[in-house]
């Protein structure tokens, strides 16, 4: 099928759309054409703005700026349910359908058959197994939807879109949780949508799914769009070029710390094939005191999940991390931090700061769980402790017991930042340690991740800007596929190196 | 494959048979349909609270104020009647307006400010149990010829019992209810709701108009269950009814309706009820145990069917941990 690429004949158009977050600059100017009959891929790295601009799109953030056109009108939809009334149906990776109704009244809410004002089952449910037949579809409709796989509930989501007479049908991330049979399945359905005029927006970071079914691709990174291209058009290398953030020809980036003269002493840290099944295929590493390791890849390539592992969050069901030379127990966080480990999350506001909290409690959290919740810190030296990080780091605060919750994204990961260099770790994990910070504070936070591998600390650092990993790392490791695919030393840490490591 | 909805239900009525065929066994009066009538007569009020605390909790939440409602109504009734010469029927239906506009109002503030519906309800529970002193302090008659008539209006059934006026409102109410639950666009949404509140909210359904419509629908079975209590006592006391707000409870989820939301039927708030009475029967019909056991069986029933429940549940995928 061929994209017709003229925005006249876009049944939706994005027009210079900006949506900010407290801190956050979350879309930019971004700019999108979706046309009847295609499959138009959405592309980003984590935080690049897919999901806001969908969001945006269906109703669930009101935007800041720019037009959103559909069907020739400019839209304003308030909440998703709006959205769906225009003709714009999204479905979700966690399906938004109710498990405890029927697949019939999930199909069927609002739109029941009605004789005097009652309503009239029989119809009702023939409706629905006809919404279900067109995807081809056969299952008892009457059974709860939660007694269903997810997969099914996903089709039973797409086929009340469908019933909907919707228009556009936005996918974001439908195959996270599905097999492979179901993915070819659901990519059929795609297809004949696609057939019968339907646009289709699909999220996803499958690359390989995006070339078996898209004919445009859209990537999104930092919240600014870096370009629309036709998918046969596109190769896979340039692809990941443009969703890192460099195209391949520019991308000779010097090394800045060649000079710095790493000499390999300090602590020796040994992972040696850590894994889990279904999780991650066996990763071996070493590290030493002074040094930082890059970890690059794309996302859902095993970069956070290795990170997890080594920090015990995730139970490894193989593999063993040697510190010096002697064998850890890693069966909790706990014990990573009584080890002397310390990982930064990528979601702080899930996994890392205590937003509740005053800047002060969140800071010492972490040395005091290293002593033990038994033998408390003087509040004099708690004080002293946060005046002094705060100081150190230059956290924009007015004082020491505003809960962080209050502060900026970029604050806050200093705060964590914070929390660990107190509690002294011989190895730090950062994952993502720069998402969605402002450039003030990234440049801050690059050169205290440097100064903190002066003291001797060993640094891991995931991250999905290369520029940054080029920028700081001595050493790097591509993840890909949940697998460990290349370690690049020294002069070889080029961008573009990384990226063929990728695509490879 | 019986579809797993209707397990809950199933169950009800097993526990509802064994009971009463134990009863039939152990006493050869049980089977007379004296008992039977009785039971629908004594129960009738409970039964009416219950079928509108099955649609609250059906929309995943609680209604506290249901027996202070029932005594509320019975005071206002007597003094509409006693004080301002009123007829009963015109006082039913003042008291049945204010019923319901007080349970829509509860139903607004939770809705509106997001606010526990155990809060705002508890609240109503307490505000109402002290309007009942404000109109009386004592019990009152409510003398009425009409009220007398109501009280001995009888269709006889065949062998000695028969089915009172109280029963047969009862009766209507559970039809009504669950006409309203299946077979309106309402009743649907209600357990779309309590199912997952926000893909409810996500597919495009009312949950804001829903939610006061629930909390209308209970003020107004409450205070229909008022109505039939006053009536069947011909009397009204600002003490009646405390704790029936629990009673009702425990016969909506022994009926089998999921405590959490978007599972369960009226009809099986019916045999809930039916239940609790049937034990009450049987204790009353042993002579030697104390009435304390109706709450130990009513208790460990409770126990048995919340287990049952969390069994059925947990074996949904896709159920979001701690939806409604």
């Amino acid at each position: 099928m061929a994209a017709m690429t003229q925005s006249t004949s876009a049944i939706l158009s994005v027009r210079g759309v900006g949506k900010v977050f407290p801190g956050v600059k979350a879309l930019q100017n971004v700019d999108f054409d979706l046309v009847p009959g295609e499959i138009h891929a959405l592309l980003g790295e984590n935080g690049a703005g897919k999901s806001t601009l969908i969001k945006v799109i269906t109703g669930v953030h009101p935007r800041d700026a720019g037009r959103v056109i559909f069907n020739g009108t400019d839209i304003h939809p308030q909440h998703p349910g709006e959205a769906q009334n225009m003709g714009i149906s999204t479905v979700y990776q966690e399906v938004n359908l109710v498990p405890t109704l029927s697949v019939a009244e999930n199909l069927m809410l609002e739109r029941q058959n009605l004789k005097w004002g009652f309503i009239n089952w029989k119809p009702t449910i023939a409706a629905a197994r006809d919404a279900l037949a067109t995807l081809g579809l056969d299952i008892d409709v009457e059974r709860p939807l939660g007694s269903y796989s997810v997969a099914i509930q996903q089709l039973v989501a797409i086929a009340r879109a469908v019933a909907l007479d919707a228009r556009v049908l936005i996918l974001d991330e439908p195959t996270a949780s599905l097999d492979a049979e179901e993915i070819k399945s659901l990519f059929q359905i795609m297809r004949d949508l696609r057939g019968r005029g339907m646009g289709i927006i699909f999220v996803t970071h499958f690359l390989d799914q995006v070339y078996a079914v898209t004919d445009r691709i859209t990537v999104l990174r930092n919240g600014q769009r870096v370009g629309t291209f036709v998918t046969a058009d596109l190769a896979r290398i340039d692809l990941i070029g443009h969703m890192l953030g460099r195209e391949l020809a520019e991308v000779s980036s010097h090394r800045h710390h060649d000079e710095r003269g790493f000499t390999g002493k300090g602590n020796q840290i040994q992972i040696k094939n850590l894994g889990r099944k279904r999780m991650l295929h066996p990763v071996s590493l070493e590290l030493s005191g002074g040094e930082i390791v890059g970890l690059a890849g794309l996302l859902g390539s095993g970069r956070t999940e290795l990170a997890e592992l080594i920090f015990g969050a995730q139970k490894a069901d193989s593999g063993l991390v040697f510190i010096n030379g002697e064998p850890v127990m890693l069966r909790s966080p706990q014990h990573a931090i009584r080890s002397g480990f310390a990982l930064c999350p990528e979601d702080r506001k899930q996994d890392g700061i205590v937003a509740e909290l005053s800047v002060r409690e969140n800071i010492i959290l972490a040395l005091q769980g290293r002593r033990g919740w038994l033998r408390p810190i003087p509040g004099a030296e708690q004080q002293k402790i946060a005046d002094d990080m705060i100081r150190a780091l230059g956290i924009a605060t007015p004082d020491r017991e505003k809960p962080v919750g209050q502060l900026s994204g970029g604050n806050q990961q200093k705060v964590i930042l914070a929390r660990w260099l107190v509690a002294k770790p011989l190895f730090l994990i950062l994952d993502e340690p720069t998402r969605g910070i402002d450039v003030g504070a990234h440049a801050d936070i690059i050169k205290l991740i440097k100064e903190l591998c002066d003291e001797g600390l060993a640094l891991l650092v995931a991250s999905s800007e290369l520029e940054e990993i080029v920028a700081f790392a001595d050493r790097v490791v591509v993840m890909r596929d949940r697998e460990k695919v290349s370690e690049l030393v020294g002069a070889e840490i080029t961008q573009s190196r990384i990226i063929e490591a990728i695509a490879r | 494959m019986i579809n797993e909805r209707y397990y809950p239900l199933l169950a009800t009525l097993a526990v509802c048979a064994l009971l009463y065929g134990y009863g039939i066994y152990e006493h050869r009066a049980f089977s007379d349909t004296y008992v039977l009538g009785n039971l629908l007569t004594d129960n009738a009020f409970l039964i009416v609270t219950a079928i509108g605390m099955t649609f609250v909790i059906l929309s995943g939440g609680i209604d506290l104020s249901v027996g202070s409602m029932i005594a509320f109504v019975g005071v206002l009734m007597a003094e509409l009647v006693g004080g301002f010469g009123l007829h009963p029927l015109a006082a039913v239906v003042i008291a049945m307006i204010v019923g319901t506009g007080f349970g829509g109002f509860m139903g607004y503030l939770i809705n509106k400010f997001d606010i526990q519906p155990f809060i705002i309800t508890l609240a109503g529970m307490f505000f109402l149990r002290g309007m009942c002193f404000v109109i009386n302090l004592d019990s009152v008659p409510i003398s009425h010829s009409f009220v007398s008539d109501f009280g001995s209006f009888r269709i006889p059934l065949p062998g000695r019992g028969w089915l009172s006026a109280s029963a047969l409102v009862m009766l209507a109410a559970v039809i009504v209810g669950i006409v309203i639950a299946h077979y309106t666009r309402f009743g649907r949404n209600v357990y779309a709701i309590g199912g997952d509140r926000q893909s409810a909210e996500l597919l495009g359904i009312p949950v804001g108009r829903t939610t006061v419509q629930v909390y209308a629908l209970s003020g107004l079975f409450s205070s229909l269950a008022g109505v039939v209590f006053a009536f069947y006592t011909a009397s009204a006391y600002p003490l009646a009814a405390v704790g029936v707000e629990l009673d009702a409870i425990a016969a909506v989820v022994i009926g089998g309706t999921l405590l959490t939301g978007g599972m369960g039927f009226v009809i099986g708030t019916f045999f809930g009820g039916i239940i609790m009475g049937v034990i009450q029967t049987l204790i009353s019909f042993d002579g030697s145990l104390n009435s304390w056991w109706t709450k130990i069986m009513i208790g460990a029933l409770l126990f048995g069917f919340i287990v049952l429940q969390r069994l059925i549940t947990r074996s949904f995928s896709g159920l979001r941990a701690g939806a409604g």
